[in-house]
């Protein structure tokens, strides 16, 4: 059994220089996929990834091993790898930490996962503004090029393998796997109506797999261990392994920390982040990036029923849940980036709400009336309540209006904006109906600055 | 006046063709080729991109309008994007803004006196463990404080943008002494409050969030 402690993906991230193929090498670097592609067949390695469990690492959770299984390329068909660096979900930044620290762990993974998948050309879709990551990339694969790891041969196997690293120009909708695809294309990133989805008609025309950076970053060490082994280092069923936690927001520690699959928040929370920052007493998270539905530490989990899958944990705090993709859908939020948010009691969820709603506001394709016009309509009533200037049933238009966004358009950004705008008004409703009356309270502590809240005394 | 990519570029231009099996798929790296020379996307660079590429110019001006990154109008020598998300803005972000808003003498989305920083306001930059941060061109700075900030952009117009980079840039980081690792799996008691922090947090500081515009 290997040690749940021991960290994998973020092992060569302390080395000096990690980022250097002659460094990244000397640490391990490169020898799994060289096994993989001389000694292996492309379905062996789908199949220890199957055992794996990993669940992709983008936010959705669909397991990955399944999602290639997806693929039946016609003959003459180019099958195309996507690798999803758009990182752009509000309070998400654990992708970033592999492609500057470690760019050659994810074209390892990009290698392999080709081979896996019968593909010869990886495009990583990289967000605009991650110059410096992408140069980092860049160079990466000019070093693994030289040493001919990557192109006609690699590591001497005849199975030709590009990869190409291609930057967005700012747009979080680029993020969504078929926005994401458009954009690639040079095309302005609106989604697409599904299906087809891209396993069967991606990228110019083609059957694609689109797959996060971390998620594709895990299989050098699903392979290295057995897909059996790595998927026991987790401590819940069906979503394997270890995987990267953020942490963000009024937090002592703020960082990236790799873990097994399955640690509670409130483990992330005090044992990782060190506790909230200045030791106040801890009023929110939000779980995993944005579009996420926030945790109410006060809130009590309950699911008295014996076959309910958090039956264990009935009684206790939300926080004491262990994080995976199906225990956070039970308890009716989202596990997404696995990225959290840390708020204090200093903050009133009415300001957040108008934070996270001009988010999408701007960030709306516009393409879908139920999204354009609400996303605005959102913003336009917070607006009003924050400033104490709203009407009677305000609070209730809120959750009409996110309501008939949902499941109302062609990509999940509505839903995506609807769900924590809906779980901000129900965990925090008197929060709600006191602004909606007299506008923001006294002493809410968005406008400290920087300084005197990193030296506590605001 | 027409725009032409200098011979370097262009020769890049015809690298990144190869890249695809349409030329429509190198849109927008070389329009990321004609804003690095021309500083923002002109309607010249518009129809020569168009030519390159074999589109429209329709079809170029829908995709540059698209996306926040690329200029549609000069901007000053150094463009500075402020994250405005909630990650930031819970470690002060406002308050950079502000700043910035005063030693430049505009607000977000215009351009100072002096013609060298352009100030926007930006959507999570995914940085937010090291909130608050800028970035400047294309670099980040994170962990700020108001300090701080201001001998990054001292040192900008006194030295240059390179100085600048050399000496606070930063790129994604990672504690590996933090976390488990040093610390086994327990529970730490979080620090006591002190009274007076308490009670200054609840008196500080009024409400007065204006509804900022989109830029
Ligand atoms: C609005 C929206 C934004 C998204 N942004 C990202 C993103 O920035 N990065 C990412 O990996 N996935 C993002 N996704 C998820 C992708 O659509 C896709 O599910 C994912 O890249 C698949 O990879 P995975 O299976 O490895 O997780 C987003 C989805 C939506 C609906
Ligand atoms: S839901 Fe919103 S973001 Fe998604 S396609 Fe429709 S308008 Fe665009
Ligand atoms: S919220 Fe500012 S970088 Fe994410």
């Amino acid at each position: 059994m290997a040690d749940p402690q021991k960290p994998l993906l973020t092992v060569r991230y302390g080395l000096e220089d990690s980022w250097s193929l002659a460094v990244a090498e000397k640490a391990g670097a490169y020898a799994v996929a060289r096994r993989a592609l001389s000694e292996m067949q492309p379905d062996a390695v789908r199949e220890e990834v199957k055992k794996a469990s990993l669940r992709g690492r983008g936010g959705a959770g669909f397991p990955a091993g399944v999602k290639w299984g997806f693929l039946s390329p016609k003959e003459g068909d180019e099958v195309y790898l996507v690798i999803n660096a758009d990182e752009s979900e509000p309070g998400t930044f654990k992708d970033r930490t592999i492609m500057d620290l470690d760019p050659h762990r994810l074209i390892e993974g990009a290698l392999i996962a080709c081979y896996a998948i019968r593909s010869h050309v990886a495009y990583i879709y990289v967000r605009g503004e991650l110059r410096h990551s992408i140069a980092r990339l860049e160079h990466a694969l000019g070093e693994a090029r030289a040493k001919g790891y990557v192109g006609d041969a690699p590591f001497g196997v005849d199975y030709p393998i590009e990869i190409h690293v291609h930057s967005g120009a700012g747009a979080y909708i680029c993020g969504e796997e078929t926005g994401l695809l458009n954009s690639l294309e040079g095309r302005r990133g609106e989604p697409r109506l599904k299906p087809p989805f891209p396993a069967i008609k991606g990228v110019f025309g083609m059957p694609t797999i689109v797959n996060n950076v971390e998620t594709i970053a895990s299989v050098p060490d699903i392979l290295d261990l057995g897909g059996a082994e790595w998927a026991a280092l987790s401590r819940l069923p069906g979503d394997g392994g270890t995987r990267l936690y953020g942490i963000s927001g009024h937090v002592e520690r703020p960082g990236i920390y790799e873990a097994p699959v399955g640690i509670t928040m409130r483990e992330l929370l005090d044992d990782y982040g060190g506790g909230v920052l200045n030791g106040r007493p801890l009023k929110a998270i939000i779980p995993g990036g944005s579009s996420t539905p926030v945790l109410d530490p006060a809130r009590l989990v309950d699911a008295p029923g014996e076959d309910h899958p958090l039956h264990r944990w009935h009684g206790k705090s939300e926080l004491d849940v262990p994080m995976g993709v199906d225990t956070y859908r039970a308890l009716g939020t989202m596990l997404g980036t696995c990225c959290a948010i840390v708020m204090d009691d200093s903050i009133n969820m009415v300001d957040v709400a108008r934070n996270l709603m001009r988010f999408y506001r701007h960030e709306s394709c516009g393409q879908c009336t139920p999204c354009r016009e609400g996303t605005g309509w959102l913003v336009d009533i917070l607006e009003n309540v924050c400033r104490g200037t709203s009407r009677p049933g305000d609070v209730d238009l809120l959750v009409n209006v996110a309501n008939n966004m949902m499941g109302n358009t062609i990509c999940a950004f509505a839903d995506g904006c609807a769900m924590p705008m809906l779980g901000l008004v129900q965990k925090f409703y008197p929060e709600f109906v006191e602004a909606a009356k007299h506008g923001l309270p006294k002493g809410t502590r968005h406008d400290t600055t920087t300084r005197d809240l990193l030296e506590g005394a605001a | 006046m027409t725009f032409a990519l200098t011979p370097d570029r262009d020769q890049k231009a015809d690298e990144y063709l190869t890249r695809y099996p349409s030329a429509r798929a190198a849109l927008l790296p070389v329009l990321w080729l004609c804003q690095e020379q021309n500083g923002w996307i002109s309607p010249e660079v518009i129809d020569f991109a168009a030519r390159r590429l074999d589109l429209s110019t329709a079809a170029v001006k829908g995709v540059v309008t698209f996306y926040t990154m690329f200029h549609q109008a000069p901007v000053g020598d150094h463009v500075v994007w402020v994250c405005r998300t909630l990650s930031c803005d819970l470690r002060g972000a406002k308050a950079i803004q502000e700043h910035l808003e005063g030693r430049f003498g505009c607000h977000a989305g215009g351009t100072s006196t002096n013609g060298k920083f352009s100030l926007r306001k930006a959507e999570c930059l995914a940085a937010c463990g090291q909130a608050p941060m800028v970035q400047i061109d294309d670099r980040y700075y994170e962990n700020l404080d108001l300090g701080q900030l201001d001998r990054i952009l001292d040192t900008i117009e006194r030295d240059g943008i390179e100085a600048a980079v050399e000496r606070f840039a930063t790129e994604a980081s990672f504690d590996p002494d933090a976390g488990p690792k040093a610390r086994p799996l327990q529970s730490v008691p979080p620090p006591p409050v002190s009274k007076e922090a308490a009670d200054a947090a609840q008196g500080s500081g009024t409400s007065t969030d204006k509804p900022t515009e989109d830029e």
